[in-house]
């Protein structure tokens, strides 16, 4: 990190300088660091993710000292958060509502590495730090949602760590170990609380780690260029203290519509009722966050070879993840920024729309019907003629198994009423439901990461070429119009 | 090596305790419940479905081929001889462990998880949908014609 043009005037500074740098370190990230002069507002996300959780860790700090961690008593201590404790139910959705702003930064942010090439070297430490990050706030916000103990709480822990249990030969040990038990219950509750409280400060540590491999190569910017000296660049202050500033007003005026208006509207109205181990709501969704994650989850329903759905659901899942990390060696193009690269730039697009797609997905039963392609014969015609086996000895009688009124006749010889038979009709469709298209909008995520990337794009794609500097680029978009005014 | 057995206490410590392991059995009263009925008793934190099965509901159990079956278990092996009207299983789907609905729910009399659509007859056994096992079924012992101890 630059130490810069900190110079210090006042004596007792100068003096504290010299025993702990930290003024001057703070100085070279927070002031002096020289960021590339053509930055957008893509890049404010970084730093509302550094401030979304600060938030996060400021109320959580404080709504710990009023929540008690016991299976018969946390869902009344939030309740009481809610309705006696000061200020409690503003702590509370602040801090439920920043969970929701948080990840929504981040995973602008994330996207936004994506377009620009920000995982491309010399940045790729930088990017799988970024990572670390969002798995441990994934595992941070999923044992958070735990603490209320509402029913969605009970269940969302009780489904998560029974994705464990696919683990070969010692899953069911491991989830017992995860528990502290053969259910969910106390000593989960409290483990969670525990780990719930530690990760944040780890996040801090993984966020320290993140900006200092950011500031040796520097901010990539949204050319995907170098920086060749000075002329490419401006101090972080006041240009981008004050852009960041602009932005977490936006930012904060979305938080505050949220808490003050709609406190509720991203979390699920089961949650308040109480955990009952012994029923299961009719409809388990995770928070909005993780929509996309339990489509693909969802999306295998059948074997491949010795692995079962569930096992191959579970590595999916986290292989969605876990593939980001071998993104910079998956993508070889020398060329970072989208904007330069025609067919990048489309299947981007197109990986934008699965990712939400796949969460629009999620929000839905998994037999939500899209397209109904009519009643399916060769299911009926199945059904027939196990009707007419379990009645008759031998084949069913010959007749036309083609078509509806055939099959009519065929059933009721079999015995079946016609009241049966319509509804067998109105049961067996060929559809396009849900899993349907969560099966295709995962088969596209995982083709974009493991084939297009590496394979096809650098086959097809010409990029355009790349401007001599930043400065150069940003002088010519600037003089062009003036130079029109001109003439 | 040493620091391998250093960190031993603090990842077992996470296994149940010992007045975890202690609380592992409950006792039922089976005459309140009439054929066709079950009741729900809570184990280790867990709903054990007792059910009093039908003479319809064993029949169909019984007529399904033991080797069509995606966990093969026959209906026999899932009761105790002598009381195959109660059928005695843990009330958690295989696949993510939430609570079926039932009994007679689902395409097969018996048993219909509403977390990801799994469908279990009327022995408990996976028919249908994501879920990769039977119904467990947990060690029980009869103490008593209409009394059962589970665990």
């Amino acid at each position: 990190m630059s130490t810069g043009s900190f110079q210090p005037k006042n004596r007792a500074v100068r003096w504290f300088e010299e025993r702990l740098p930290i003024l001057s370190l703070l100085h070279g990230t927070l002031v002096a660091y020289p960021a590339p002069r053509n930055l957008n507002y893509w890049w404010n996300f970084g730093s509302l993710a550094g401030i979304a959780l600060v938030l996060q860790i400021l109320t959580g700090v404080v709504l710990a000292m009023h929540y008690i961690p016991a299976t018969g008593l946390a869902f009344d201590s939030v309740e009481r958060i809610m309705r006696d404790v000061n200020y409690g139910w503003l702590l509370r959705y602040l801090h439920a509502n920043g969970a929701s702003m948080f990840f929504l930064v981040v995973y602008v942010h994330i996207f936004r590495g994506l377009y620009y090439g920000s995982y491309k070297a010399p940045r790729e430490v930088l990017w799988m730090l970024g990572l670390v990050i969002l798995l441990l706030m994934m595992a941070t916000a999923f044992m958070g949602y735990v603490l209320p103990w509402g029913q969605m709480s009970f269940w969302a822990a009780t489904v998560i760590t029974n994705l464990f249990s696919a683990i070969p030969v010692f899953g069911d040990e491991i989830v017992r170990w995860l528990w502290g038990g053969f259910s969910v219950d106390q000593p989960t509750l409290q483990r969670f609380f525990s780990l719930h409280y530690l990760l944040p400060f780890l996040i801090v540590g993984v966020v320290i780690l993140h900006i200092w491999a950011l500031h040796i190569p520097g901010s990539n910017n949204p050319l995907g260029i170098d920086v060749k000296g000075p002329q490419d660049q401006v101090p972080f202050h006041p240009y981008y203290t004050a852009k960041d500033a602009f932005g977490l007003g936006i930012f904060l005026i979305v938080l505050g519509v949220l808490v003050f208006y709609m406190p509720d509207a991203l979390g699920h109205p089961d949650n308040y009722i109480p955990a009952n181990p012994m029923v299961t709501p009719p409809h388990i969704v995770p928070e909005w966050y993780f929509l996309p994650f339990y489509a693909i989850l969802r999306a295998f329903t059948f074997d491949i070879g010795p692995i079962p759905a569930k096992l191959l659901g579970v590595i999916a899942m986290f292989g969605s993840i876990l593939l980001l990390f071998f993104l910079p060696w998956l993508d070889r193009s020398p060329v970072r920024s989208a904007t330069f690269r025609p067919v990048y730039k489309k299947t981007f697009w197109l990986l934008v729309a699965a990712s939400i797609g796949l969460g629009w997905v999620g929000a839905n039963p998994p037999d939500r019907v899209l397209v109904d392609f009519g009643p399916d014969v060769d299911a009926i015609a199945d059904q027939v003629a196990a009707a007419y086996a379990a009645n008759h000895d031998g084949a069913a009688p010959a007749g036309d198994v083609e078509s509806l009124a055939g099959l009519r006749e065929i059933a009721v010889a079999a015995g079946m009423s016609e009241r049966d038979f319509e509804t067998l009709v109105a049961e067996e469709h060929v559809t396009f439901d849900m899993v349907h298209l969560g099966q295709l909008l995962t088969l596209y995520y995982f083709f974009h990461f493991l084939i297009l990337l590496p394979f096809i794009i650098p086959r097809v794609e010409r990029p355009r070429p790349l401007p001599e500097s930043i400065a150069a680029a940003v002088l010519k978009t600037k003089a062009a119009p003036a130079a029109a005014a001109a003439q | 090596m040493g620091a391998a057995v250093a960190l031993w206490p603090f990842i077992d410590q996470m296994n149940p305790a010992a007045d975890t392991l202690a609380l592992s059995s409950t006792e039922a009263d089976l005459s309140p419940v009439a054929p066709g009925q079950q009741i729900v008793v809570k184990w280790r934190g867990k709903p054990v479905f007792i059910v009093n099965r039908t003479k319809h509901m064993i029949e169909e159990a019984r007529a399904v081929p033991v080797d069509s079956l995606r966990d093969p278990q026959s209906d026999e092996e899932r009761v105790k001889p002598g009381h195959e009207n109660w059928l005695i299983m843990v009330g958690v789907c295989t696949h993510l462990g939430c609570v079926p609905i039932g009994p007679h729910e689902g395409s097969y009399d018996g048993w219909f998880c509403p977390c990801h659509g799994s469908h279990y007859d009327t022995a408990g056994r996976i028919r249908k949908g994501p879920a990769p096992k039977n119904l467990a079924v947990p060690d029980y012992e009869f103490t008593a014609p209409d009394r059962v101890r589970i665990g």
